[in-house]
């Protein structure tokens, strides 16, 4: 049951809590993704960039405070940002170009722009994603993403990984409890002996379960596509409230770029 | 043993034929060696043998996922071929062993209305027959559930739900006791024993053969090895031993 934590309705979805919950998914996805592209499109290098970053940030901290997602679950989203933060602090060391002096170090004022405007813009477009997955069964995010017209082969196969990622999980930790049963510790290089074949255990057993849940299907009429029940028509107050977000975000954009 | 043979006219059409059955899997291993099986209508019966004796081969032909070498299948009168298999596998519902294999849809509702759906059935009669589908194995009311938030035993019985709401000509169960606990076990075999439905049932558990199903095929080695009331297999110890077939510890079949 781990594992529902990280996907499932638990994290913070409440019974409909918020206006935010109560939009269809699909005009949440496009709009977040909308975001965004306005956020990528920002000129890093731009004198007006940091306030355009800050406009940006006030507009998503809005929306996550219309939603109710407490600032914890913001927290805990930016966490899959970790790699990007590793590699902009590493820019202002490797970049080329004229120095400044910031803490005693010489850093390059380039690599510090570009950094910078990495970290900003990762930082709200995950924040953005955080507040819709927060707000969003994941389920619902699926039937959104099939009405997008996303390739149904795409959608049953993330269907399948909200479906098994606790049952994996499962199997996971069980064998990581028989491991550690017999004394096993995971604490050194050599481990890594022990556990790359466990990984490629998990790995067939998984191979071989998704062959007996396709015969499953099969065997209750499978013939392609994942039936979906009826989907009424989402009405234009939603699209335009959803789509609020970044329209905000373009006109701050265009304010910055029109001004600056 | 079996009822006395008659001329096929005068009796009326089974829910299952098997005759003469043979299949070998493509790496050459021969898993089947002529198979004779007729169950009528509104029959129990449960499909007994040791591992490896071909009970699972058997299965996956009733309902066309592996095609016979030899012989024929057929489902209510409707051969088991590429033409018909749509109408075969609603007719043929099968349960397998592990309910996480079953279930594979974000919600139990949404999994017992996959099959009606792929029968392009409308919404209100999906709907009816998923609540119908449910309150049969005693889970109605956890159709918005998702599978992973049930027990062991309850997703058994949704497992169950998944096909009856195909309103299939012959329910088949695998292996439908295993790693139940008793009361999951007891509450499993009063659902499966208030279906109005014919059932096949493949198991190792002889004491859930016995309770269910008055009558028990022994399968071995790819044949039909023995056929008959359950009640009078299991009281013949040789036949067991023959087969590796095993009762439980303390328990007398002619005594319960």
């Amino acid at each position: 049951m781990a594992a529902v934590g990280l996907l499932g309705p638990g994290t913070g979805t409440g019974s409909g809590a918020s206006p935010v919950h109560r939009l269809a998914a699909h005009p949440k996805l496009v709009a977040v993704l909308a975001f965004a592209l306005v956020v990528v499109a920002t000129p890093v290098h731009a004198a007006w960039a940091p306030a355009a970053y800050a406009g940006y940030l006030l507009l998503v901290l809005t929306a996550a405070a219309v939603a109710r997602v407490r600032p914890a679950r913001l927290a805990r989203g930016l966490l899959v940002e970790l790699p990007f933060v590793a590699f902009a602090l590493l820019l202002p060391f490797v970049s080329r170009g004229p120095r400044v002096e910031v803490l005693g170090l010489a850093l390059s004022a380039d690599g510090l722009a570009v950094g910078g405007g990495i970290l900003a813009k990762a930082t709200l477009s995950v924040l953005a994603a955080t507040v819709l997955a927060a707000t969003t069964e994941p389920r619902a995010l699926l039937r959104g993403l099939e009405r997008l017209r996303l390739p149904p082969l795409l959608v049953q196969i993330l269907s399948f990984m909200i479906r098994y990622a606790d049952v994996v999980a499962g199997e996971l930790r069980r064998m990581r409890v028989a491991r550690e049963s017999r004394g096993f510790r995971g604490r050194h290089l050599g481990a890594l002996r022990v556990l790359g074949p466990a990984v490629g255990a998990l790995f067939v057993r998984s191979f071989e379960r998704g062959e007996r849940v396709h015969l499953a299907m099969l065997s209750r009429g499978y013939a392609g596509r994942l039936p979906g029940g009826s989907s009424e028509a989402v009405p234009a107050r939603q699209w335009w409230t959803a789509l609020a977000l970044p329209l905000g975000a373009a006109a701050a954009l265009l304010t910055g770029a029109l001004l600056g | 043993m079996s009822a006395p043979p008659s001329s096929p006219s005068d009796r009326p059409v089974p829910s299952l034929l098997v005759e003469d059955l043979a299949f070998a899997y493509p790496d050459g291993h021969q898993a089947l060696f002529g198979v004779d099986l007729r169950i009528e209508r509104g029959e129990r019966v449960a499909l007994l043998g040791p591992n490896g004796a071909g009970k699972t081969t058997l299965v996956l032909h009733l309902n066309g996922i592996l095609q016979a070498g030899r012989g024929r299948v057929e489902v209510a009168g409707l051969p088991v071929a590429k033409p018909a298999l749509r109408e075969i596998r609603r007719r043929v519902g099968i349960v397998f062993q592990d309910p996480d294999d079953q279930l594979f849809m974000p919600t139990v509702g949404e999994d017992v209305a996959f099959g009606p759906r792929n029968l392009g059935l409308p919404e209100a009669e999906v709907a009816a027959r998923v609540a119908e589908a449910l309150d049969r194995v005693g889970m109605a009311g956890v159709a918005d559930r998702p599978p992973h938030h049930l027990s062991f035993g309850q997703r058994r019985r949704v497992a169950v739900a998944t096909v009856l709401s195909m309103h299939p000509e012959i329910l088949v169960l695998d292996e439908p006791s295993s790693n139940l606990d008793p009361a999951g076990r007891r509450e499993l075999a009063e659902v499966l024993d208030a279906l109005p439905v014919t059932l096949l049932m493949v198991t190792h558990d002889l004491p859930y053969a016995l309770q269910l199903c008055p009558r028990s095929v022994v399968l071995d080695r790819g044949t039909v090895v023995a056929d008959g009331p359950t009640r009078a297999l299991l009281a013949d110890a040789d036949l067991l031993t023959a087969h590796r077939l095993e009762l439980p510890y303390g328990f007398d079949p002619t005594r319960t």
